[in-house]
Parts: C-alpha cells; sequence; structure tokens
C-alpha cells in the first residue's frame, strides 16, 4: 500500500486533524462515521486523506450503521476506526457491546460534549461512567485512552491500533470539544504498514476452514466460557496497560485526581498552589481502563486529601474513592453543561482544602 | 449407481433447526446451490442477521460473521468495502430487515453496495413466538394483533421491494416465493441472478423469498403454503422489479 501523506514529522494541527493523521500512520485503512460536533474533523480528514493509501472512508447513514461497518471490516481484518461525540457514542453502544464479545478489533474516537440529552457541543467528561464500565449490555469493556495533549493523543491513537489487534479488543480514545479543537505543535509517528490479515477474519475461507465471527453463545455455560475468555484479556490489560502520570505528587498532601483536558488545567492549578507554598501534586490516569488504582492509592498514601476535578458531576470521583479506599477523604469538583473550570477555581478548591490539613 | 444429487458444499452437515414444514431450510439449500453453481463459497462472507435464521453461521459452510437485530447491511457494507473482491451476503427475515433495519436496508440500497440481500418474508416475527412485523397483513392475526392486525391502528404492509424499485443502486430486485417445485426452481433463478449483479459489481441486489412459518400461522405445512399463495401473493406480487442486461 502506498505511504501516508508525506513524512513531515512537525506541525501545528487541530486535535481532530492529528488523531485522524495519526490512525491513518498507524496503518487505519477504513474508517466509518456519521457527523457530529465537535469530532467533523476527523471524518473529513479521513475524506480527504484515506482514500490516497488505498484506504476506504465511509459516511455512514447513522451512528448505528458506522459502528456495525467498524464490526464488518474489523471483522475482516481490517485497521478500522470510527469517531463520534456523545449523542453519537450512545447509539454505537449496541455494536460495541457485540464487537468486544466477537473480539473484533477497532479504534472508536469520543470527542465529549455536555449531556444528558442532545446536551450541547461544548466539551464536557460525562461519558466517563459509559465509556469506562461497559457502556452497553452485559459483561465487557472498552480498553479506554484518555489524552491531555494533542501529542498524546497521536501516540495514544497510533499505538490504539496495535492494542486494538493484540487484545481484540475496542479502544477507546477518550477526549473532549476542548482537545478536538484547540491546535497544538506535534511530532508525528512514521507511518507503518498495516498489520497483515489475521487468520480469523472473514475475507473468504477458501479451499480452508471457514471462520465465524459471532456473539451468540446460547448455552450458558459457552457464553459462560466466553465471557471469562474475554475476561483474561481484561486481567492481562491490568498487567500490561496501566498508564498515569504523577506531577509534583512527591511528598504532596494533597494529591489532585484529573484526565484528559482537565488535567492541564489541575497542572496550572497544581503550579501556582505551589508557588503558595502549598504541597499539592496531580495524578492523572491515561488508561481509564483499567484504571490505575494501585498507582493511585500508592501516592495517596502519604496524602490528607485527595481532590477529583472532573468537567462532569462527579463520575471518575468514584474509581478515586475505590483506590483511596477511604485511607483520606476525597472530595470532588466538577462543571458541567460544558463549563471547563478554570485554574483559579481549582486553586480556590486547594487552598481551602490547605486550610483545613496545612 | 450414478448420485444425481446431494447437499450442497457450501452446506455444513449440521441438522437445521427449522419447524417441520418451515422453508427456512429450502432457501437456505438455494443459496448454498447458487454459491456453490457459481464458484463463491472460497470468496464468500455471509452475514447471518437476528430471527429463526440467526444459526444461519452454523450451516452454511463458508466465512459467516453474526450481526445485530437489522444491521447485516451495514456489516456487510464494511466487509465489501474493505475487501471488494469478496463475495457478500445477508440472510435476512422481515422483521430484521423491514422493521429494525429498515434504515440500514434502504441506504445500503440507495449507495449501491455490491452486496446481495436474500430477504425471508414470513409475515411474522418467528423467532419471538409470532408476533407482528412490519410484512403482517391486514386482518392477520398474530400474537400482538390478537384481532388481526387492522389498518387504523397498525399500519398497512410494508412493500420492500416497491420501496426500493425506485432507487438507482439497486441492480436486481425480485420478490420470489419457494411454496412449489417450479416456484423453487424460479427462486434459484432469482437469487443466481442477484449473485450476477454482486459478481459484476453493478449495484445492490436483493431477492425477497415469501417464506411459510406453520408454527406461528397455526397451520399445516401444506396450508401454510396455500397461505403464502393465496393471501401473501396477493398483497405481496411475485415479480422482477429490477434487472440487468
Ligand atoms: C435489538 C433487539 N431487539 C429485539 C430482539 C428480539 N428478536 C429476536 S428475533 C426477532 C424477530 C425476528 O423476526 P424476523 O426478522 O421476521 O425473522 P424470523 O424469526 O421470522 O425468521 C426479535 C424481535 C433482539 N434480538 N435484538
Ligand atoms: S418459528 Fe416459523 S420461521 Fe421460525 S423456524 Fe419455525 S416455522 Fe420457521
Amino acid at each position: 500500500m502506498a505511504q501516508s501523506i508525506g513524512e513531515q514529522s512537525m506541525g501545528l494541527m487541530k486535535g481532530n486533524e492529528a488523531i485522524a493523521e495519526a490512525a491513518i500512520r498507524a496503518g487505519c485503512r477504513a474508517y466509518f462515521g456519521y457527523p457530529i460536533t465537535p469530532q467533523n474533523e476527523i471524518p473529513e480528514y479521513m475524506a480527504k486523506h484515506l482514500p490516497k493509501v488505498g484506504g476506504v472512508f465511509l459516511q455512514a447513514e447513522s451512528e448505528l450503521a458506522a459502528i456495525n461497518m467498524v464490526y464488518g471490516a474489523g471483522g475482516a481484518g481490517v485497521h478500522v476506526m470510527t469517531s463520534s461525540s456523545s449523542p453519537g457514542i450512545s447509539l454505537k453502544q449496541e455494536g460495541l457491546s457485540y464487537i468486544a464479545c466477537a473480539e473484533v478489533p477497532c479504534v472508536v474516537v469520543n470527542m465529549m460534549r455536555s449531556g444528558p440529552g442532545l446536551g450541547g457541543i461544548l466539551p464536557a467528561q460525562g461519558d466517563y461512567f459509559q465509556a469506562t464500565k461497559g457502556g452497553g449490555h452485559g459483561d465487557y469493556h472498552l480498553l479506554v485512552l484518555a489524552p491531555s495533549t494533542i501529542q498524546e493523543a497521536v501516540d495514544l491513537t497510533y499505538e490504539a491500533f496495535d492494542l486494538a489487534r493484540r487484545y481484540r479488543n475496542p479502544v477507546m480514545i477518550l477526549g473532549d470539544g476542548l482537545l478536538g479543537q484547540m491546535m497544538e505543535s506535534v511530532t508525528l509517528p512514521q507511518p507503518k504498514a498495516p498489520l497483515p490479515k489475521p487468520p480469523w477474519a472473514t475475507t473468504g475461507c477458501g479451499d480452508g476452514e471457514p471462520r465465524v465471527i459471532n456473539s451468540l453463545y446460547i448455552q450458558g455455560d459457552v457464553m459462560e466460557e466466553r465471557t471469562k475468555r474475554i475476561f483474561a484479556k481484561y486481567a492481562k490489560m491490568k498487567q500490561n496497560e496501566i498508564r498515569f502520570e504523577n506531577y509534583k505528587t512527591d511528598g504532596a498532601k494533597i494529591i489532585l485526581a484529573a484526565y484528559g483536558s482537565t488535567a492541564r488545567i489541575a497542572k496550572t492549578a497544581v503550579d501556582k498552589a505551589r508557588t503558595r507554598g502549598i504541597k499539592v501534586g496531580l495524578f492523572r490516569p491515561i488508561s481509564l481502563y483499567p484504571f490505575p488504582y494501585d498507582e493511585l492509592s500508592e501516592v495517596a498514601t502519604e496524602a490528607k486529601a485527595v481532590l477529583t476535578v472532573e468537567m462532569s458531576m462527579g463520575q471518575m470521583v468514584e474509581d478515586v474513592r475505590l483506590a483511596v479506599e477511604g485511607r483520606c477523604p476525597v472530595r470532588f469538583y466538577g462543571r458541567s453543561g460544558g463549563i471547563v473550570p478554570t485554574p483559579q477555581e481549582i486553586l480556590q478548591q486547594i487552598q481551602a482544602i490547605w486550610s483545613h490539613i496545612a | 449407481m450414478k448420485q444425481v444429487t446431494g447437499r450442497p458444499t457450501a452446506l455444513t452437515d449440521k441438522p437445521f433447526h427449522y419447524c417441520p414444514g418451515c422453508t427456512h431450510g429450502i432457501i437456505h439449500r438455494l443459496v448454498a446451490e447458487a454459491l456453490e453453481e457459481d464458484n463463491l463459497r472460497g470468496k464468500a462472507i455471509g452475514i447471518a442477521s437476528v430471527g429463526c435464521s440467526v444459526f444461519a453461521y452454523d450451516y452454511f459452510n463458508c466465512d459467516m460473521q453474526q450481526a445485530a437485530h437489522g444491521r447485516a447491511p451495514a456489516v456487510a457494507t464494511g466487509i465489501k468495502r474493505a475487501w471488494p473482491d469478496s463475495f457478500v451476503f445477508t440472510y435476512q427475515g422481515d422483521g430484521d430487515l423491514a422493521s429494525i433495519g429498515i434504515a440500514e436496508t434502504i441506504h445500503a440500497a440507495s449507495r449501491g453496495e455490491n452486496i446481495t440481500v436474500i430477504f425471508v418474508n414470513n409475515s411474522v416475527y418467528g423467532m419471538t413466538g409470532g408476533q407482528m412485523a412490519p410484512t403482517t397483513l391486514v386482518g392477520q392475526k398474530s400474537t400482538t394483533t390478537p384481532s388481526g392486525r387492522d389498518a387504523t391502528l397498525h399500519g398497512y404492509p410494508l412493500p420492500v421491494c416497491e420501496m426500493l424499485q425506485v432507487l438507482p443502486g439497486v441492480a436486481y430486485l425480485a420478490r420470489v416465493s419457494v411454496s412449489s417445485p417450479a416456484k423453487i426452481r424460479a427462486a434459484k433463478r432469482a437469487i443466481k441472478r442477484a449473485f450476477a449483479a454482486q459478481l459484476r459489481g453493478i449495484g445492490f441486489g436483493l431477492v425477497e423469498i415469501l417464506s411459510s412459518c406453520p408454527t406461528n400461522w397455526h397451520l399445516d405445512p401444506v396450508k401454510a403454503l396455500e397461505f403464502v399463495d393465496n393471501q401473501m401473493a396477493a398483497q405481496f406480487p411475485l415479480q422482477v422489479f429490477r434487472d440487468f442486461e
């Protein structure tokens, strides 16, 4: 197959476009999606550039159709991707449940916007539960990665296709409208050729044994076996795919916990607080499923309080509480509706906690 | 002794689970014969849908993917777009195709996807126990229209072929039945025509096959075939709607 668009390794790029280019460079050769703000630059970029590398771009009639096209193409062994934003991701949940059970690799990008309902097009993080706890029906998980910079979005997207193939499980890149819409300077990875067709892919069996991609197991014991097989992969993910960042957590008495765009703002708040002599640091989960429980638990051991900051009414905070296991109070500060918390707001929260513990 | 017939190589030797007198089995065989005769088994990917034929992946002796209820044409689209040289067909009931999956059907047809859809219309939801389908006839009893389908309450039977025939993306479109040997032969010809449309890459092919559901119609197999001929074919006339040179 032809190379991706040139060799440029540096450039100022919009988050959505950078993700699309990283996907192409990772070997993505099929994209199916349906327009929704704030992620439209992804399908638009794909429409323009994917055909140049011999890939397939198709605008589906709905997110439902798109995720089922992903299931088809992924089952047929192609590196495939879809993207959407919150309401559209809801429509993909049925398909994701089937895909996870049928063990089909694919990459799904969710550039979250505010909700519930039609909500608004401003950035939010209200889909954390949906993304990390399964989302659709039944026992399954996505591998969920939450970048907080465009460079990280590029790097994680580039890796996501290999991870999806390795675990035969959907990988979700969970961003938000802020990450999708802003521009930053990025270094793009080298284009790589798609991995060869796997033996299980339904591409026509020739004279060999027919292959079946399926999620129906009508006998209880067989279905239980299937579920256990899927969960064995999640156990492996917990060993190998936990990602996180510690920022100034050494000796910190207050630990902020935040992911994605919110973590960037939290970092600024940490810096501001540090200049005021407040011992505060940031723990940033990058893999949201599997969640870095042990790693957070470790940094929280010496802390007097944990403050979770999210663009939601409080979702990740539940996992933070599970990690901290009551060793210190876990506070929460969140904005919703698409309102992005300012460093000043977070600083005030930090100062309030500090005044109690210092 | 010369063997004149046998099980098509495109069928596995798993026994069908269909009820006695159900024509799903005949239709499976016709699809399998067409796959074999056109030498397509090795490059075919079939999409099983949700309905009584959900286990089609156990019966067709080729690569198969099982799809969520109604989504088979989207799954087929994903595969065919990824591998345009493969041969992709779906096998769907009327609840699957004409109710929950009507959007996927119309858009796959409208895009002129080079896939073949085998559409089994038995005028009820067979698998879930005989509820009303979009294709249930006016006056026909089902478990959710116990007094018969009342058009003022439940609307009218959905004529899928008549709707699709206006779409330029459709290359081959026919309605057939399998209620007699002659009709079975005609049905097979239609399936092979739809296959040919895909092989030529000229667009979407769909064959609607009127099929019996003796179990949920509460008719014996012979009476069920009479119902197909007399009642269903009156509402859904057997016809080739679109053909090619
Ligand atoms: C999303 C979803 N809704 C409902 C069902 C339940 N369901 C299983 S089969 C079926 C109807 C199938 O009827 P039809 O397509 O006409 O096929 P038949 O069984 O008559 O061959 C329904 C509603 C399901 N499996 N998935
Ligand atoms: S319920 Fe009806 S459609 Fe289903 S197998 Fe029995 S006869 Fe056939």
